[in-house]
């Protein structure tokens, strides 16, 4: 073929050179025709027609908020005709107290089935050494985990999202060595873990930032949550704990924490919550710092009601008045969340050496 | 298809194509051993080692690698901070392992270790579209590339005088800066990404956690990234139409390496009888160091192309002829007929034209450059923002730092810390912050993130000591260092005209929840008020008690009021500095 410049081109004969140049119109007859036409699909087509770009009001273009939802019901497991509310071990050996806690409410077999998937959340908001009392005792995560293990879980997950950074609250307060060495695997929080959660009836997150990557395919929650202390909401303990599942700007629930707390509760029914009493930080809550502000406390309580297991760390741990309890209990109780009056309901007390 | 993969060689076996022996039957292996194989293999070594480092340089992966190693070796970040500080730091006589072997050898660094030089010369030759005549005069010396040493005056007499400017173009310190602020967020989005569609598809890959920022519920962000990611996208834009343009023209540590050279026994020979004048040996020359001609030793980047290239075999890398006094000559044989030796070299009374041993540099210009330099020092120190006068409240610098005056004189701006910070609190300044002299030095934005409280990573991958290393009993103030107190770095102050409980009737008291000092640095008056809708509410008003308060900013950052937090530390009452301290009753600085 004749380059362009080359003097056969530009001789040629007469009948070649119209042949191509009428092929050369055609083509680019063609080519302007199909990008008129395409563009003009994709700018004035219906919306909804396939390549229709169309977007007459601006709302076309706004990202898309898929929500997710928590199984229904929750991930109890169904209600004992003779297990106790509560099981509470007290003791210094921390493996026989889980043990004994857990079998006060009908025992691990009640809730783990064979091959289930298991989240754990223990509370790691803190940078913080174990015996500052700030985070869940490891001690007590590796004896949870398992157990958890021995009744047949094929996989547990232990996850939070700290208020610090993730790493090194994991790392400090010896979370993700206990995890590790009970066999679970540590999640932590990356931006793409979040998703928009819905919780039907909650007032302030009915729709909000959730922790979520974890949860694909478990099959049973458990919660484990150290006696602490609280600057604004006097104490935080079990239901508070599911705070570290969020995501978002969480730091504007400080504005109604009581009725964050309650949402917590109706966005998170577990399996059930393992109350860590073995150290309590009775003072500088939540974050603590200083030997001073924690005392022992011996203790292991088991429920699936995180309500009474609070109410019961208040009145038996904290040791604090229970006329005075935490707004959020009968703000919960008052949802039908729960029944906070642990005295009212069966509690199995173990006394382990 | 079986003869395109396999070859059957002289011996008659077959033979993976490319795999066979050479025709005088001697192993492929000696066929591919050529040095310039062997220095390919030595940069991607070193590349990789960097990137390596980088990437352990991270909370989890920490696990005693010498993460600032490259740093350590550059020799400049040594002088410089010697002459700044008239000492050497730590790890920083490792800049011997560089600056030895370049007096020897001429500069083996350039282009056989520098992960920057080795990133120039892979995008030269991977966007390279130069025909061979084309190469051979874009290789060819320019007076242009004068201008490093010009740099590098301007720049070590500024160091004189206590301002160390060299971070801003050292290659080591400009390509650290450039993956911690600019690569590695853009990994992290990447990552996402890739996550994201995975996770779409079922797979749970944690990509996050094996690249580079695990573990953080945020994107990391910098202020100024997209200068510093424009910086070396141009930087690395300028090999298209200069080959190696950073390392021959800008390049302060290549100008140091370069001065160093000129005494170096070994360089490229060219045998005068063999070349035929062709010029082949400038096709791949990296330094544009005119081995077809008078060979310019403080350009060589001693890669060893243009031996390779040669096709008269005239090029060797050899030791130059020894030169001795004539009258020594005289007594040891005919030097003109080039036949006396001393250790095998012959020995000559002057050093042959055919090599320009120093940097060709006219002194006028050198002169020109040291009084730019020395200019330069009053106009940078007088700036308002370095001085203890008229400081930024917002010049927050990590814990362990030195006063300023000595900061400046150490901070490479190499950016490591910020690298390091597991919060992403440090920030590279701006202008506003540290002024023109503090640009990308770390300061705190509480904004982003706060000072982890058990946490002095950023003391110890700090190469020069601008953080000082800190143990953490030295930060919390405990143990021996118990008289003096924590290390503070700024303090807290409340905005009752936008703090929650102080101006909107709402109780809040965030920041006295985080506050992580026992006994909290932050208290709160209770109050109960009947609200402007009748409702009776208690409100926290929060109030900050000085003496405990350290800095670490966690109020600030966990603040709801998110543009403008109601509280927040200004630098005032750091313990690095009793000029810029609050409170009379204090302990003694460290």
């Amino acid at each position: 073929m004749a380059e362009r410049g080359d003097p056969e081109h530009r001789v040629g004969t007469p009948v070649d050179a119209r042949a191509q140049s009428r092929r050369r119109f055609l083509r680019q007859a063609g080519v302007i025709a199909s990008v008129s036409a395409a563009a003009g699909w994709a700018a004035l087509a219906p919306p909804g027609l396939p390549f229709s770009l169309r977007d007459p009001d601006g709302e076309r273009g706004k990202p898309a908020r898929h929500a997710v939802s928590l199984r229904k019901g929750g991930f109890a497991v169904p209600a004992s005709a003779v297990a106790a509310g509560l099981g509470v071990a007290r003791g210094d050996r921390i493996d026989a107290m889980v043990r004994a806690a857990v079998d006060g409410i009908g025992g691990i077999g009640r809730f783990i089935a064979n091959g289930d998937r298991v989240l754990v959340k223990p509370n790691v908001a803190f940078e913080r050494v174990a015996a500052l009392g700030a985070t869940t005792n490891p001690e007590v995560l590796v004896a949870l985990i398992r157990l958890v293990r021995e009744a047949g879980a094929a996989e547990v997950r232990v996850v939070d999202n700290p208020i610090e950074a993730a790493e090194a609250c994991f790392e400090r307060s010896g979370v993700r060595a206990a995890a590790i060495e009970a066999g679970a695997r540590v999640y932590l929080p990356s931006p793409s873990d979040f998703d928009v959660l819905h919780t039907p009836g909650a007032q302030l997150i009915e729709n909000w930032s959730f922790f979520h990557r974890p949860f694909v395919g478990v099959d049973k929650v458990i919660g484990v949550a150290p006696v602490k202390d609280h600057n604004l909401c006097q104490a935080s303990m079990t239901t508070k704990n599911w705070y570290g599942l969020l995501g978002g700007r969480r730091n504007q629930f400080h504005q109604d924490i009581h009725g964050i707390i309650t949402d917590l509760a109706r966005m998170l029914r577990p399996t059930f919550v393992v109350l860590d009493g073995t150290r309590v930080l009775w003072r500088s809550g939540p974050t603590g710092g200083s030997l001073a502000d924690v005392r022992p406390g011996r203790t292991l309580v088991a429920s699936t009601d995180s309500l009474a297991a609070d109410a019961f760390g208040w009145d038996d741990l904290l040791a604090r008045d229970p006329g005075a309890r935490p707004a959020y209990l009968a703000k919960a109780a008052a949802a039908g969340l729960g029944n906070p009056d642990w005295h009212a309901v069966a509690v199995k007390e173990t006394l382990v050496g | 298809m079986a003869d395109a993969v396999f070859r059957r060689g002289r011996d008659g076996k077959a033979y993976l194509a490319g795999f066979e022996p050479s025709p005088d039957g001697s192993p492929w292996w000696v066929r591919k051993l050529r040095i310039t194989n062997v220095r390919v293999v030595s940069q991607a070594f070193f590349f990789g080692l960097f990137v390596f480092l980088l990437w352990t340089t991270w909370f989890s992966r920490l696990g005693g690698y010498p993460v600032s190693l490259f740093l350590e070796l550059d020799p400049l970040v040594g002088v410089a901070t010697a002459i700044a500080t008239h000492t050497v730091y730590k790890w920083l006589w490792r800049g011997l392992f560089v600056l030895i072997p370049t007096l020897l050898l001429g500069r083996v660094f350039c282009n056989w270790m520098c992960p920057y030089g080795t990133l120039h010369q892979f995008v030269g030759w991977l966007f390279d579209i130069r025909a061979n005549r084309d190469s051979i005069d874009a290789n060819r010396y320019r007076p242009l590339f004068q201008a490093k040493y010009y740099i590098l005056v301007v720049m070590l007499v500024m160091a004189a005088f206590g301002s160390l400017q060299i971070g801003l173009l050292d290659p080591i310190c400009l390509l650290v800066r450039s993956f911690a602020v600019a690569f590695e967020p853009a990994s992290d989005l990447a990552t996402r990404g890739l996550g994201e569609a995975l996770a779409s598809r079922g797979v749970d890959a944690d990509l996050s956690a094996a690249l580079f920022a695990p573990g953080a519920s945020h994107h990391r962000i910098f202020a100024g990234a997209w200068f510093v990611g424009a910086m070396i996208v141009v930087l690395l834009g300028m090999n298209l139409v200069i080959p190696r343009f950073f390392c021959r023209v800008l390049c302060p540590l290549g100008a140091f390496l370069g001065v160093l050279s000129r005494f170096a026994p070994w360089r490229i020979e060219r045998d005068l009888t063999k070349c035929t004048d062709c010029d082949l040996c400038l096709k791949r020359c990296e330094g544009a160091s005119d081995p077809q001609a008078a060979l310019r030793k403080s350009e060589c980047f001693v890669c060893f192309n243009c031996i390779d290239d040669c096709p008269e075999d005239a090029l060797t890398f050899a030791r130059a002829p020894v030169t001795v006094k004539p009258w020594i000559v005289g007594k040891v044989g005919d030097v003109k007929a080039r036949v006396a030796t001393l250790f095998g070299k012959p020995i000559i009374s002057e050093v042959w034209d055919t090599e320009v041993a120093a940097p060709d540099l006219p002194r006028r210009r050198v002169i020109f450059a040291a009084l730019f330099g020395v200019l330069a020092y009053p106009f940078v120190r007088l700036s308002k923002a370095v001085n203890d006068r008229g400081f930024s409240p917002k010049a927050i610098r990590p814990p362990g730092s030195v006063a300023e005056p000595e900061f400046l004189e150490r901070c490479i701006k190499c950016d490591a810390c910020i690298h390091v910070c597991p919060t992403n609190v440090l920030q590279p300044s701006t202008l506003e912050q540290g002024g023109f002299e503090g640009v990308w030095t770390p300061v705190m934005d509480f904004a982003v993130g706060f000072c982890q409280l058990n946490c002095t990573l950023c003391s110890e991958v700090c190469p020069t000591g601008a953080i000082q290393k800190t143990s953490l009993e030295r930060k919390l103030g405990v143990g021996e260092y118990q008289a003096h107190g924590p290390i503070r770095v700024g303090t807290a102050f409340f905005d009752q005209g936008r703090c929650l409980p102080w101006a909107m009737q709402t109780p809040c008291v965030v920041c006295e929840e985080v506050c992580p000092v026992t006994p909290k640095a932050i208290g709160a008056y209770e109050e109960t008020i009947t609200r402007w809708d009748g409702q009776t509410v208690t409100l926290d008003k929060p109030y900050v008690r000085p003496e405990l308060c350290i800095g670490c900013g966690i109020c600030e950052h966990e603040c709801p009021v998110l543009d403008s937090a109601a509280v927040y530390v200004t630098a005032i009452g750091e313990t690095r500095s009793e000029e810029r301290s609050l409170l009379l009753d204090r302990p003694k600085s460290v």
